[in-house]
């Protein structure tokens, strides 16, 4: 379903160039949830926001479904874009408009009619659990409330991939796995393949059956949950692990560490 | 309280309105446009254009290093051009207009640029076109902001009537310096300042009012 082919991006700075992604070789299956992770400044975020061009990759391409997204003009790039919805760890909402409105958006500006629109809103809001939220703006809600309008409003043209930079990452652990039921709910539902990257490996061993790890702009390991979680090969794979057990062990015996 | 008195006042605060009613309409249509043109051109914006972002920001500069009586005295000749006289009320919008015009430009540019990046992002994500992220993000995320920046603004157009009411344009500012200044009609004096006062209260309470409202309306908690 997804496909990204030796994807590099540098950015120039005053200082010289800075290459975040280095020669990313990558496969998601249709309908797989799939996870990176990567400490900060790994250049996750860069690469998921490759993948829909709001970041532009130096080089490399990326194919998502049938369509290569490298190659694709502007006009091109915005329709394509309607079939790749992403959601944003700060949530990104509109303030200015409800509930509503915000999931209509992206209806609204592919010209469907209001009856559409209407049918459509209901029906997302409803999976997403909002219904009673209609008419709130995004400040009257809570975090995970907000994030719900934020999946809402990516699934609202009905997308073939779901990109997720960082959704959870400004939520409580009570919200932020409500979050990824919802989003493992709607993987079932929809069929729909979810990439998301992350920089908590409990995310990953939540909800992803295949994960990669990201160590300054490379893949370093690639495979199935459990097999990385059972044997690690790459030092932030390692770890990452690690940091887990602690943090298992110690809320089991405060001050307990792993030898 | 003589009649002279009474029309004099009547008359200079109706021309008062008029014209910052009317230049402030023509100063919104030319710099609501080039503030949002400001913004958007600039490089890594939705219509990336540095040349003529840095064209556009020259003229803005330019028109804004004079001072209002010079810029009056210079577009007077542009006034004739567009309404044909030099003198009045009529005159004296041509240069009002395109002396605020990119005043309010800036006001604007930096109320639109408040917009987190994140949100137009959000909107080019789901494969919004540059018109559409104007229209539908851009400005409905600014409006309180807007609000505030565009009364600024009229209550800058106020000062700018009064400066060409020194060269005839009429309206409180003529009054205040023809029969204030020039005729020690101290009673005419006071009333103008009372009514500029007052004026420039009611305009501020207005905007201040309407950009609560919006803000009330988005940010209240049930």
């Amino acid at each position: 379903m997804i496909s990204i082919r030796n994807l590099s991006k540098t950015f120039s700075t005053p200082k010289g160039d800075i290459q975040v992604l280095k020669d990313i070789n990558l496969e998601v299956e249709k309908g797989d949830i799939f996870g990176i992770i990567g400490f900060s400044g790994a250049g996750k975020s860069t690469m998921i926001r490759c993948l829909n061009r709001l970041e532009e990759p130096t080089s490399g391409t990326v194919v998502i479904g049938d369509k290569n997204i490298t190659d694709m003009n502007k006009d091109e790039l915005r329709e394509a874009r309607k079939k790749i919805g992403i959601i944003f760890q700060d949530f990104n909402l509109f303030d200015s408009m409800t509930v509503y409105e915000n999931v209509a958006f992206p209806l609204e500006i592919s010209g469907y009619s209001k009856e559409k629109i209407k049918n459509r809103v209901g029906e997302i809001l409803d999976l997403v659990d909002l219904n009673d939220k209609v008419d709130s703006y995004p400040a009257q809600l809570s975090g995970g409330q907000k994030q719900r309008v934020g999946i809402a409003r990516a699934l609202a043209n009905k997308p073939d991939v779901l990109l997720s930079d960082e959704a959870t990452s400004a939520l409580d652990p009570q919200t932020t796995y409500s979050i990824l039921e919802l989003l493992r709910d709607i993987n079932k539902k929809l069929n729909l393949t979810i990439l998301l990257i992350t920089h908590e490996l409990d995310v990953v061993k939540y909800i992803c059956n295949n994960m990669a790890v990201i160590e300054e702009g490379k893949i370093v390991e690639v495979g199935s949950t459990d097999s990385i979680f059972l044997n690690p090969k790459s030092d932030t794979a390692k770890k990452f692990v690690k940091i887990m057990r602690n943090l298992s062990i110690n809320s089991h015996c405060p001050g307990g560490e792993v030898i | 309280m003589t009649e002279d008195f009474k029309m004099l006042i009547l008359k200079g605060l109706s021309e008062t309105i008029e014209m910052v009613a009317i230049s402030g309409f023509i100063a919104l249509l030319i710099g609501m446009p080039l503030g949002i043109i400001l913004v958007v051109t600039k490089k890594g914006h939705i219509l990336e254009h540095e040349k003529l972002n840095k064209v556009l920001a020259a003229v803005v500069n330019a028109i804004r290093s004079l001072p209002s009586i010079i810029l009056i005295v210079v577009l007077l000749p542009l006034a004739r051009l567009i309404v044909g006289t030099t003198l009045g009320m009529k005159a004296a919008i041509v240069p009002i207009s395109i002396g605020i015009a990119p005043f309010l430009a800036r006001i604007i540019e930096t109320s639109i640029e408040e917009v987190q990046w994140g949100k137009i992002e959000a909107a080019l994500a789901v494969g919004a076109k540059p018109f559409q992220i104007i229209l539908k993000v851009l400005i409905p995320e600014a409006l309180p902001s807007l609000v505030r920046g565009i009364t600024i603004s009229i209550i800058s157009i106020i000062e700018f009537t009064a400066v060409a009411g020194a060269i005839g344009a009429g309206g409180l500012g003529s009054l205040a310096i023809r029969f204030g200044y020039e005729r020690f009609r101290k009673d005419i004096m006071i009333a103008t300042v009372v009514l500029l006062i007052c004026l420039v209260q009611l305009i501020q309470f207005s905007g201040d009012h309407i950009s609560r409202y919006i803000n009330k309306k988005r940010y209240k908690f049930d």
